[in-house]
This record gives C-alpha cells, sequence and structure tokens, in this order.
C-alpha cells in the first residue's frame, strides 16, 4: 500500500499523459493525414439542428402485399379460366379468401394457386375454411422478414434523399423494429426535409379502367383515385401496375418546352421501357394514367406506341416542388410510408447559450469544489485538486477516444462527477485522521486509511454506476450523454482517488519522511 | 507537523469536532414520523394538483421563440389565431423577449393522431413569425403520443430496476436488513422529491427521471458509507448495543458525510444559478436530493436498520467471532 514500483508510478503517469494527448484532437486541428485524430462530438441541443424520429408505416406495407396478392390470385385464376365469389383481402387473417365457382372447381383451384409467384420461399399457405372458401395466408414470418427489409430500405433512400439535400453530416439510425431516427445538424427549421421524407414518391402506370361511372362504386380490381390538381375528381384505374416507375434511371426538373410550366421529364431503365412500349403499342386509343401516392398526375389518351421511354410528368409544379420530385423520383420510393412521431429542433443561438451556460457553470462548480478541499483537507486536497484536474482530463479523453456525443446533461454529469469525485478522498483523509488520532504513527495511519478506505469506495460507487447503467440504457438523447459522462466519469474516479492521489501523498510521505501529517 | 510544510497546507475547517458523540437514535422516532409527514403529504401533492408533466411524457408541442423587442403576447396570440392555433400557453422565461409556447396534442377528431402534433409545430412556428417579423426560434420540439408513453414506461422502469438492483448490491455486500432500510429510505427520498416537483411546478421529464436516479445513486453512495462503518463497529465492538453502535457510526462519518455533500452541493450549486432554464430545474432537483438524501441517511436509514437488527445483528455478532476476521 506504501510502496509504488517505478514501473506503477510509470504507468499511472503514462494514462495521464495519455489522456492529456486524447484530449488534444479537441483542441487543435489535425496537423498530419493518418492521425488518428478522434474528437467528442457536440450533441445537437449545443451546436444547433434536427431530431426527427420516424416510425415505418408496416401496416400499410402488410396491406399493400396482401393486395398484391389479391390481384395475383384473381389474374391466375381468371387465366386458368376459373370463377370466384367474394374474392376479398382479409387484413385481421392476413388472407386472401375467396369462394369457388363451384365445388367441382375447387381442386383446380388449389393447384393453379400452387403455382402462385411468392416473394420469397413459403411466403403464403393455402388452405380450405370449414365453409368451403379457399384462403392464401401470409406467413408471419415472411411478413416479418419483408418489414425489417422495408426498414432497411427505407433508412437507404431516406439517406439518398437527404444526401441530396446538401445536409451536412447527417445521422440515420435505426431504432427498434419499425423506427428511423434521423439527425440533422445545423438545419434548425426541419420543414423541407420532412416534407421530403414524408413523400413515399411510388410512381406507376395503370390503365383506366372503360366503362365505370366515375360516381359509382368502384368494381373488383378498379380503384377510384383522385387527380392530383382536382380532389374531387376521380378517376377509375386498374389495379394492376402496368408499369413501375421504380424502374427508372433519371427524373429531372425542366421547363415545358411549350408551355413554360415546370415539368419533371424522367427516364425509364431497360426493363420498364420494354413494358412502356408493350402497354402503349397493345393499347393504342385507351386513357393511361400516371399515379404518384395514390394520386393520378394525368391520364393522356395513348396516341402512339412509345419506345423510348421517356416521359414527362406535368401539373402545378414550382421550381421547388418540380426539383424536389425529381429528386425523390431520383432516389427511389420509399416502401412503406414514413411518419414523423417525435422532432426537436434547436436554434443555434439557444445551443451558443447552452455552451456558454454549461461552460460558466463548470467553471465555478470546479473552482468551488478545489476551493473546498483546500480549506478543508489543506496539502491533502490540493492532491485530490490534482487528481480532479487529471479526472477532468481523462473524462474528455475518453469520450474523445468513443468520439461520443457532448450534451448539456453530459456537461451537467460532468460537474456532479467532480463534485462526487473527491468523495474517495475526504474518505481516505477522515480515515486517515482518525487512525492518527488512535496514535498510529504517520505511515501506519496512512497505510491503514487507504487500506480501509478502499472498499467503502468500491462499494458507494458501484451502486452509483447501477443507477446510471440503468439511465444510459432506458434514457434516449441528451439524458444518455448525461448517464454516459457519468458513468465513465465513476471508473476514471476510481483511477485518479485509488491510483493517482494515491500516489502523490505516497510520494510526498517518502520524501518529506514527516513526523506529524496534516490531516 | 515537519516544518517545511507551511501552515497554508494545513486544514482550516471541520464541520464537527473530533470526539463529538450526537446522540441521534434518541430522535429516531421524530425523525421517521417527520419524514412519513412529509412523503405521506407528497403523495397527497402528486394527487392534487399532481405534477406538471413535461412533452417528452405528456405529449404535445413546446416552441420557444425570442422575439425583436418585447414578446407580445396578444400580437402572437392573433398570428397564432390566423394559422387556427388556439388553447396555445404562453409564457415568459428569462428575458422579456423569449417566449415559450405550449400546446398539447390535438383532442377531439385528430386525438392520437401524429401527423396532427406534427403538423401543429409548423403551424405555431408561422404564426409566431408573422406576428413579430424578426422572430427566431430556439427550440421547437413536438412529441407524439405512441413516443411518450413509451418514454413514461422506460423512465420508471428505469427508476424500478435501479432500486432492485440497488437492493440486490446491498443485499450481496451486506446482511438483508441493510438492504431493505436502504431501499426503504430511498423510496422515501424519491416521495419528497415528487412531492418538491408538485410543489415548485418544475416540469417532469426524463431531464427530471435523470436527475432522481442521480439523487438515488448519490444518496445510496451516502447510506453506504454509514453502513460500511457500522458493519465494521459490529466486529469491533462485540458487545457495544446496536442502537450506541450506530450513533457511534454516524458520529464517526459525520465530517465525511457533511464533507462529500459539500462538494456536490457546490459541484451542483452553479448549474442551479447558471445552467440556464435548460437545466435549472435538474440542477434544483439535485440540491433538494443531495439535502434529503445526506439527511435521511442519518435520521431514517439508520433507525429503520436499528428497528430491523436490534435483535438479529446483535445475535450474529455475539457467537464466536471467527479468529481475526478484520473488517477490510
Amino acid at each position: 500500500m506504501m510502496y509504488y514500483s517505478r514501473l506503477k508510478m510509470g504507468s499511472v503517469l503514462a494514462v495521464c499523459l495519455i489522456g492529456l494527448l486524447l484530449c488534444l484532437p479537441n483542441v487543435f486541428r489535425m496537423p498530419g493525414a493518418n492521425l488518428p485524430w478522434r474528437q467528442i462530438h457536440l450533441g445537437l441541443d449545443l451546436r444547433g439542428g434536427s431530431y426527427l424520429l420516424m416510425r415505418v408505416d408496416l401496416d400499410t406495407l402488410a396491406r399493400g402485399r396482401l393486395e398484391t396478392l389479391t390481384d395475383g390470385v384473381r389474374q391466375s385464376l381468371l387465366k386458368a379460366g376459373l370463377g370466384y365469389r367474394n374474392l376479398v383481402a382479409d387484413p385481421k387473417l392476413g388472407a386472401v379468401t375467396f369462394t369457388p365457382r363451384s365445388p367441382a372447381e375447387h381442386d383446380r383451384d388449389l393447384a393453379i394457386l400452387a403455382d402462385l409467384p411468392a416473394a420469397t420461399p413459403n411466403e403464403f399457405a393455402i388452405s380450405t375454411l370449414a365453409d368451403g372458401r379457399i384462403a392464401v395466408t401470409l406467413s408471419p414470418g415472411a411478413l416479418r422478414t419483408r418489414a425489417s427489409d422495408a426498414v432497411a430500405q427505407s433508412i437507404e433512400i431516406v439517406r439518398r434523399r437527404i444526401d441530396a439535400t446538401g445536409a451536412v453530416d447527417p445521422e440515420i439510425t435505426r431504432q427498434g423494429d419499425d423506427r428511423i431516427v434521423v439527425q440533422l445538424p445545423g438545419i434548425s427549421d426541419p420543414n423541407r426535409i420532412k416534407q421530403l421524407l414524408g413523400t413515399t414518391a411510388k410512381m406507376t402506370f395503370h390503365l383506366v379502367a372503360e366503362g365505370v361511372s366515375p360516381g359509382g362504386a368502384a368494381p373488383p380490381g378498379v380503384d377510384m383515385l383522385p387527380m392530383q390538381d382536382d380532389p374531387k375528381q376521380l378517376v377509375p384505374v386498374m389495379h394492376h401496375v402496368d408499369v413501375d416507375g421504380a424502374d427508372l434511371t433519371n427524373a429531372r426538373a425542366g421547363q415545358d418546352n411549350q408551355s413554360g410550366q415546370w415539368a419533371i421529364d424522367f427516364t425509364l431503365d431497360s426493363v420498364g421501357t420494354r413494358q412502356f412500349a408493350e402497354v402503349t403499342r397493345d393499347n393504342l386509343g385507351k386513357p393511361f394514367a400516371i399515379v404518384l401516392d395514390n394520386k393520378v398526375i394525368t391520364a393522356p389518351v395513348i396516341r402512339g406506341v412509345i419506345p423510348s421511354g421517356n416521359g414527362q410528368i406535368t401539373g402545378n409544379y414550382t421550381a421547388q416542388s418540380a426539383t424536389d420530385l425529381a429528386l425523390l423520383l431520383r432516389a427511389g420510393a420509399l416502401p412503406a410510408p414514413l411518419e414523423v412521431i417525435e422532432q426537436r429542433s434547436i436554434g443555434p443561438t439557444l445551443g451558443a447559450d447552452s455552451i456558454r451556460a454549461g461552460a460558466i457553470s463548470l467553471g465555478i462548480g470546479f473552482l468551488l469544489v478545489v476551493g473546498f478541499m483546500a480549506v478543508f483537507y489543506g496539502l491533502f486536497g490540493w492532491y485530490a485538486n490534482l487528481a480532479l484536474v487529471a479526472n477532468l482530463i481523462l473524462i474528455v479523453a475518453v469520450l474523445s477516444l468513443f468520439q461520443a456525443t457532448l450534451t448539456l446533461p453530459g456537461m451537467a454529469g460532468m460537474l456532479l462527477t467532480l463534485g462526487m469525485a473527491v468523495d474517495a478522498n475526504i474518505l481516505i483523509n477522515e480515515r486517515i485522521r482518525e487512525e492518527v488520532q488512535r496514535g498510529r504513527t504517520p505511515l501506519a495511519a496512512m497505510q491503514a486509511g487507504f487500506e480501509r478506505a478502499t472498499s467503502t469506495i468500491v462499494d458507494s460507487n458501484a451502486t452509483a454506476l447501477l443507477a446510471h447503467v440503468m439511465l444510459f440504457v432506458f434514457g434516449t438523447g441528451p439524458v444518455r450523454g448525461f448517464a454516459l459522462t457519468i458513468t465513465i466519469g465513476i471508473v476514471t474516479t476510481l483511477f485518479t482517488t485509488l491510483l493517482l492521489s494515491r500516489m502523490l501523498m505516497v510520494r510526498w510521505y517518502a520524501t518529506t519522511r514527516p513526523t506529524i501529517l496534516p490531516v | 507537523m515537519s516544518n517545511s510544510t507551511s501552515a497554508l497546507l494545513r486544514p482550516r475547517f471541520r464541520f464537527v469536532k473530533d470526539g463529538t458523540r450526537i446522540k441521534f437514535m434518541r430522535g429516531r422516532f421524530l425523525g421517521l414520523a417527520v419524514s412519513a409527514f412529509l412523503s405521506a403529504a407528497s403523495v397527497g401533492l402528486f394527487f392534487y394538483p399532481g405534477l406538471s408533466l413535461g412533452i417528452d411524457f405528456k405529449g404535445g408541442i413546446v416552441v420557444e421563440a425570442r422575439t425583436q423587442g418585447p414578446a407580445d403576447f396578444a400580437k402572437i396570440r392573433a398570428g397564432l389565431a390566423a394559422q387556427h392555433v388556439t388553447n396555445a400557453g404562453l409564457q415568459r422565461f428569462g428575458s422579456a423577449d423569449d417566449v415559450l409556447i405550449r400546446l398539447d396534442a390535438p383532442a377531439g377528431k385528430d386525438a392520437g393522431s401524429e401527423a396532427a402534433t406534427q403538423s401543429l409545430v409548423d403551424k405555431v412556428r408561422a404564426g409566431v413569425s408573422q406576428a413579430q417579423p424578426g422572430t427566431q426560434i430556439l427550440r421547437a420540439d413536438a412529441v407524439g403520443a405512441s413516443v411518450s408513453s413509451e418514454l413514461f414506461r422506460n423512465g420508471l422502469l428505469a427508476l424500478g430496476i435501479s432500486l432492485l438492483m440497488i437492493l440486490a448490491y446491498i443485499w450481496f455486500r451486506f446482511e438483508w436488513e441493510f438492504a431493505v432500510s436502504a431501499v426503504a429510505t430511498l423510496v422515501l427520498d424519491i416521495t419528497k422529491t415528487i412531492g418538491f416537483l408538485a410543489i415548485t411546478r418544475f416540469e417532469f421529464d426524463l431531464v427530471m427521471v435523470a436527475a432522481i436516479l442521480t439523487v438515488l445513486g448519490y444518496s445510496t453512495n451516502d447510506k453506504v458509507v454509514v453502513y460500511d462503518r457500522v458493519r465494521e463497529n459490529l466486529r469491533k465492538y462485540r458487545t457495544m448495543p446496536l442502537r450506541e453502535l450506530i450513533d457511534l457510526s454516524i458520529n464517526e462519518t459525520l465530517n465525511r458525510t457533511l464533507g462529500t455533500s459539500s462538494t456536490v452541493f457546490l459541484a451542483a450549486l452553479p448549474l442551479a444559478l447558471f445552467g440556464g432554464h435548460t437545466l435549472a430545474g435538474f440542477a434544483w432537483v439535485m440540491l433538494f436530493g443531495i439535502v434529503v438524501g445526506t439527511s435521511s441517511s442519518i435520521f431514517i436509514a439508520a433507525p429503520i436498520l436499528l428497528l430491523l437488527g436490534e435483535k438479529r445483528l446483535r445475535r450474529d455478532a455475539q457467537k464466536p467471532a471467527p479468529p481475526r476476521a478484520k473488517a477490510k
């Protein structure tokens, strides 16, 4: 306890020195290209910016799959010349159900459905219900995989869309099963980004159903969709997708040559171009609808075969909205709608105010604690203060090493750590003082003081550690930053008090050999 | 002291003199009674008027704006009304230019609609900017209903699991009497903090949960130090009645208890005074918690330990001791 080998002393000092070096990247620019120059990040609450928590609407995704499955069942039954009644998608069962035209066709129905294309192996099961209906049921496992893929794909598309806006250092992460966190430093009004992310941008091309009156109910396989520019006007659109707009290679905003209006020109890829050519060849003279997010943009009559795969979307677009839509089409459609469920944005002024308030509090708090220790514990108090400085350096070093995010509560955590850190020194000092009063020699008193205080220090810090680890696990945002700094602080405190300040006291004893201790 | 050490390096003050022997356990019933009363009153305050829940836990929106020139509430209300935003709570904070606008999550036909909550924040932004041109939006938060209920659940979960882990840890390191009396005291501490929040009307949000957990950690720390001394003295003074022994242990650790409370208090004080309104509530709860946690170590945790352990802890100690089992 009272002897520090050269190696041990060297190690303790080396750790402090390394800590100091690790702090440097926060103060200086990187001098060379290949140095590990790791810095603490400032949280959004300090540098200003926006935080968006979004939920991927997985219900819609599941419903969408059920609808395409219904479409698939209908198409394959019709192709085989089989009849059906009451073909419906049942979202509760997660199944498509129908009644065969006659019991005699039942087995043929099953045989035809067995060849229904599945997106993944065993995506659905075919069964006969008690009342004679046939059910095509999506498996929960396949739905989960689809949902998980959809979230991953959404993150990719969100990233592409945000990158296209030129936002600096955006952070996009997955949270839980169906959530995406987007952090946008420096953007204090996230309105435009919210709009960009809130648009699914699913563009599809459908034939318009003929002989359906716009006022009446939609027959099976037909959707009544509103026009984008005039939501009251409904267009009967075939549910079947003839060409998918996801197959486009380029989209850009431009002005229409004749009208001068803003429009979006797009180019389909080879698959889309071929499909487009086929559809236009087979359906000359019929109206063909471009549908964007369940709204009909235009439904012109096909006047000739279009082999090029080029098209144009016109409407009431401004320069901004046309540019945005082109951006969205280029980045690709979201597999499911995204919904913002939490947003927090902080302007640059408040961030700067917070940094100043945090720094002032940290400075004053530090001085108060240092002053207290000096007045109440004298020389050993000053050693505790040296350890405190080392502690602060080490906390910053560890935060830099992890490239952790410093938040305003995190700064508060640092300050409270400083207040708690000297507890270990107080325990040791009080203990030494007691031992002196029991008549021990300075050497024996210091030895006993260190020894007895150690288990108390470990016990008391362990309980505090537990509380803050819990906070880190269950907390979010800035509060997590607080839990992180305190947790790191507890570990560095154990190092600086059990090793560093003790070493200073031992060295002092070894060099001065005092007859009375300053306690 | 060696002559080379200057007088400056000697300690200047101490809280209590050496050999102080205050008979704290005499006041044990008074301490428990006062604590029980305060905690009961706090529980009452929790139900009426109740806590002022922040948007983390309640959902809704908060916008902080800095107007050019003093904030004119009438103009702002008109600006908001132009955006069809009614029922907004306006509040001044900090300087005369700073206004805080608060709205609950939409009720009625939009109740529970995430989109309605999120679009509200844009309306408020627009309304304030129109009312007083040049207004800066300092902060704009909108929390939907699904998130707020989840944050609330997680907050309570963090508190509950922390308490259980503290119970388990102290039980493991000490005896069950120590663990139970510590956790009972912590629960009493937490109820008082809730009462403090109800009176001061500081908003109860995630940051407050962080404050309460920090207080919990600090308060446990304080109790562990006293318990540690009790455990040591139980081995050292084999015949001393538990009541005297607890008194002795508290007195022996009194300088440390007051010293550490002071440093943590001093560290938290600047936060309360200069930390800005974001952290002010947090810091005041910390300060309150430090005072409560320190006093409860002496006046609550120790008496409960005495009640629980009067027979058992002493009976254990009177068994023949293992040879030189030294406190370590």
